[in-house]
């Protein structure tokens, strides 16, 4: 063990820091090793990561720059916090892209080394900007990361390509004696991810204890940092992305419903990891089904459920508008079918990862003809388990497709979750029609419900399809008369849904000023700036649309209660359009589509301009 | 208790063609050859020895897709192009049951061309009868993508430009381990072909010829007329030579990298020069070969099965690895799914 000489450790309550470099400087996983650390350390904590669509883009350029931010507290946080207090930035391009976040003041750790000629000019700096007083504002710390991970490796056996590539890990140890979390974890996941490459686990653990010891043995830290723990409620809790939450909550339906779980999909960023989550778990009788293409991935589910399995298809913008066609058959066919559609930056290819809510409209009306289904939003990571789970129940009790929609945003980021136990979920009842008597494939019962009647039960073959169905018998049918009926009859049975609909909770009084409405991943952000508002003693009060078809029942009585209503999106304003069609009211629009989250002072500046405060100032 | 007692006799008689009938009135232009290939799959069905509540039939679009609402089986009746896909999620989620597709030329070479191909390369346990009229029919006749090079059709009033699929060559090139052709007007050749993919497990495709007498009649009138069949028309038979012609004169010889005909009494030739058909040759070159004499106006065209393979198929792969881990790890519960991994305890 180095000496260590004790410096002094300052309190604070909430920190962000930033973790940014190439693409392939090993950022992302930076950042989730130091998230994974710090909420074992029972801080509060919500994360953003923020990467380019290719996965080695030109060393040093402004557009290959990936990032992730963290935002770590001693209490409640809903955000992964608006401007970084630290940036650790690997390369000149990083340090260029991300400096216009950061607070005034904040700590800017670079690694010199990739400050040289030939990386400044990638990164458009015409003078280097260490040397030049354009960083006076801040706290530049700078350090020679590439250098010192060199050295700790000598005679390693490993290339200088590889040896190189481990400098994330001197960050990574830097950060950890900076804010005094403990690298033991880190090395449990060093030596259990390279378990089968001796050398590159040896070289990682080497170089982020390097970084670890540097921090004691420099001069350059005036104090280190500790964040004590948030005061959670008690139980057991994980550290959970938005995607590895929703895969767990459609697995949680499929022991709890007793119904095998079928994924029919295709890859496709941001929604590809929760395929790769559920491919895993072979033990649960999970068949993951890769598809040739996105409507192959949407066709096998509806075979799936047909046959009465748990069937799922994940995508995310463009694989939805190809589904599109063999979602209107699982309407038809009236088949319990759950789509996560994981949004991300559009129109067509767009921004792939990055974050946005644009998908609203095509998941309620993007399909031909009068084609109803229920639309679900999750509001954070860890809340995808629960309308995951949601998405199942009311699938398979209403016999019907059901939407949910996630975004990047909450698909990657994540946040500590205080884990169900296994009675907090309730169990899914399904009965399959095995009675023949009186049996007719569209027979609906008091939710308008038909049965399911899968094959192998002997007496109750029958044929369905996308042809309009007779009432009741099923049989194909042209009649204008039933034609109208049927597409009164599923349009009612998803209105019905509503019935199981919670009634939404109001955060802040019950009437006011202003109303601010959300869905989905903006929940965060939304939060913190209605809070901060309150307690700067404006009337705004806060409702947030987990169902978005059929909307809650109580939501007209809401916006009634209210002077005016906001509604903050990451879109041209799709849920303002409805809401106005729906209720006959005006919306105040906040729309922000740059392919990043909402930063709550954005959403709070608003109420404070449309309530003539001080603009948040 | 009544049903019950009829149920256990319904057990023991034996089902006839009768009992796979929907009852449901059969809507296909009078004199269509789907009307034979219906027969057919009526007729072998009750000795392929699986159980009628265990069949299903899923179609796409077109005249070939409405086959499943005749068959008193299990039926699910798709969207354009997408049977493969949805009976593909169907039998590997339930492998338990015997899938069959219903397609048409249209529907499984055009629209549905990639689903198909990637059933065949998994080796998707699916049956697929593929109707090729070489026309579309429900949309009233335009050309298809097995229609011949210059076809004349309402959408291409002065002939088609481009090239015709072969079916069959597809189906090979793609690795599906059942290949056969069979013709609307020789039921028993066709219940035969269809006996055979039943006892397949695997990718069972079958290439049916069938006429549309309204938009495309006559098409195969050369292979299903009884003057000009058996000079036009080649049997594969497993182990046999590969002979045709009205006196069984006529053979098929294996010339290089050619097929010629020859007359196995003419001259040096006899029956010992003609090439003996192996369905179950390892290695597809002749298989092919076989398969593009449909294409020569000067061999004859081949009906039968070209290719037989046994392979594990996609849904046994699947379930396998689930036993695998369900003994290795026992079966996955609530609890283990929640509290496994990085977790800690807040007191």
């Amino acid at each position: 063990m180095a000496e260590i000489k004790e410096k002094e450790i300052q309190s604070l309550s909430e920190v962000t820091v930033r973790f940014a470099g190439d693409s392939g400087d090993g950022m992302q996983l930076t950042g989730s090793q130091f998230s994974d650390t710090t909420a074992i350390v029972g801080n509060d904590l919500a994360t953003l990561p923020d990467y380019p669509a290719e996965i080695r883009a030109p060393a040093g350029t402004l557009y290959g720059v990936s990032g992730f931010q963290l935002h770590f507290s001693s209490s409640d946080i809903h955000t992964p916090g608006d401007n970084p207090d630290v940036l650790v930035a690997m390369n000149p391009a990083a340090l260029k892209i991300n400096l216009k976040d950061l607070r005034p003041g904040a700590m800017i750790i670079v690694n010199t080394d990739s400050f040289d000629p030939k990386n400044l000019k990638i990164a458009h700096y015409d003078t280097n900007p260490l040397e030049d007083d354009s960083l006076s504002g801040f706290e530049v710390i700078e350090i020679p990361i590439t250098t010192l991970t060199t050295n700790a490796l000598e005679g390693s056996p490993l290339s200088i390509k590889e040896v190189t590539r481990s400098k994330n890990f001197f960050a990574l140890g830097l950060m950890y004696w900076l804010f005094n979390r403990p690298i033991e974890p880190t090395i449990e996941w060093i030596q259990t991810k390279f378990k089968n490459s001796p050398d590159i686990a040896d070289a990682n653990l080497k170089v982020l204890k390097a970084g670890y010891y540097y921090g004691d043995a420099t001069q350059l830290f005036s104090a280190r940092y500790i964040v004590k723990p948030a005061a959670l409620p008690k139980g057991t809790y994980k550290n959970i992305s938005g995607n590895e939450a929703s895969a767990l909550g459609v697995l949680a339906a499929s022991l709890k419903s007793g119904l095998d779980l079928f994924l029919g999909t295709y890859p496709i960023t941001p929604a590809s990891d929760i395929l790769h989550y559920l491919s895993r778990y072979k033990n649960y009788g999970v068949v993951t089904f890769q598809a040739e293409d996105e409507i192959a991935g949407m066709a096998s589910a509806i075979g799936a459920a047909y046959g009465g399995a748990l069937a799922i298809s994940t995508t995310s913008g463009p694989g939805l508008a190809l589904k599109t066609e063999a979602t209107g058959l699982a309407v038809m066919t009236e088949l319990p079918v759950v789509i996560i559609n994981v949004q991300r930056g559009g129109p067509s290819t767009g921004l792939p990862t990055k974050t946005e809510q644009a998908d609203l409209m095509q998941s309620l009306y993007g399909r031909n003809g009068e084609s109803p289904v229920v639309v679900l939003a999750a509001s954070t990571p860890s809340d995808c388990f629960y309308m995951a789970f949601e998405a199942c129940q009311i699938a398979l009790k209403y016999m019907t497709p059901v939407i949910l929609l996630t975004d990047g945003y909450i698909a990657n980021g994540s946040e500590p979750w205080k884990l169900p136990e296994e009675n907090d979920l309730p169990e899914i009842k399904v009965n399959f029609r095995t009675e023949k008597e009186g049996f007719y494939p569209y027979e609906r019962d008091k939710n308008l419900s038909r049965p399911w009647a899968v094959p192998g039960t002997k007496g109750l073959e029958h044929r369905i399809g996308g042809l309009e169905k007779e009432d009741v018998t099923g049989n194909v049918s042209y009649d204008p008369e039933n034609h109208h009926r049927m597409v009164t009859l599923r349009a009612e049975k998803v209105q019905k849904v509503q019935q199981d609909v919670p009634d939404l909770q109001i955060n802040g009084d019950p009437e006011g000023d202003l109303l601010v409405i959300g869905w989905g991943g903006t929940y965060g952000a939304i939060t913190e700036a209605v809070n901060r508002s309150r307690k700067a003693g404006m009337k705004v009060s806060q409702i947030h649309i987990k169902h978005l078809n059929p909307l809650p029942a109580n939501l007209g009585k809401i916006i009634k209660s209210f002077k005016q209503v906001l509604v903050p999106e990451l879109n041209m304003g799709q849920l303002a359009y409805i809401l106005r069609s729906e209720y006959l009211i005006d919306v105040i629009k906040l729309s922000k589509v740059k392919g990043l989250p909402f930063k709550s002072v954005e959403v709070q500046n608003k109420i404070a301009e449309i309530l003539g405060g001080n603009n948040g100032k | 208790m009544e049903n019950k007692t009829i149920d256990t006799q319904e057990l023991q008689v034996k089902l006839t063609a009768k009992d796979f009938s929907s009852g449901q009135d059969v809507r296909w232009c009078p004199g269509c050859g789907d009307y034979s290939i219906l027969a057919q799959v009526q007729r072998t069905f009750p000795d392929i020895g699986i159980k009628k509540e265990n069949i299903v039939w899923v179609s796409g679009i077109g005249c070939s897709s409405r086959f499943p609402y005749y068959m008193d089986t299990f039926g699910f009746h798709g969207i354009h192009g997408r049977a493969p896909a949805i009976a593909g999620g169907l039998k590997s989620a339930h492998p338990e049951l015997s899938v069959w597709v219903a397609t048409g030329d249209g529907d499984l070479m055009s629209i549905g061309g990639n689903h198909f191909i990637h059933t065949c390369r998994k080796n998707m346990d699916l049956k697929i009868l593929m109707f090729n009229n070489r026309i579309y029919g429900l949309t009233k006749g335009q050309y298809s993508p097995t229609s011949e090079k210059g076809k004349v059709t309402k959408s291409t009033p002065f002939g088609s430009v481009d090239y015709p699929f072969n079916p069959v060559s597809l189906a090979l090139g793609a690795e599906a381990t059942f290949v056969a052709r069979s013709l609307d007007r020789d039921p028993k050749h066709m219940q035969e072909m269809i006996r055979k993919a039943a006892a397949h497990k695997g990718t069972a495709f079958i290439e049916i010829f069938q006429n549309c007498n309204i938009f495309n009649d006559g098409a195969f009138e050369l292979l299903t007329n009884k003057e000009t069949k058996p000079e036009y028309v080649l049997q594969l038979e497993h182990g046999k030579p590969l002979i045709f012609g009205v006196h069984r004169d006529k053979g098929i010889k294996l010339d290089g990298f050619e097929l010629k005909v020859i007359n196995i009494n003419e001259g040096d030739n006899s029956i010992n020069d003609v090439l003996v058909h192996d369905e179950e040759d390892s290695n597809p070159i002749r298989a092919f070969m076989l398969a593009h004499m449909t294409d020569n106006p000067d061999l004859p065209t081949p009906v039968g099965v070209f290719r037989r393979k046994l392979k594990p198929t996609y849904d046994e792969g699947v379930w396998n690895q689930i036993s695998h881990f369900q003994a290795k790890k026992g079966k996955g519960t609530l609890k283990d799914l929640l509290y496994s991994g990085n977790t800690w305890e807040v007191k």
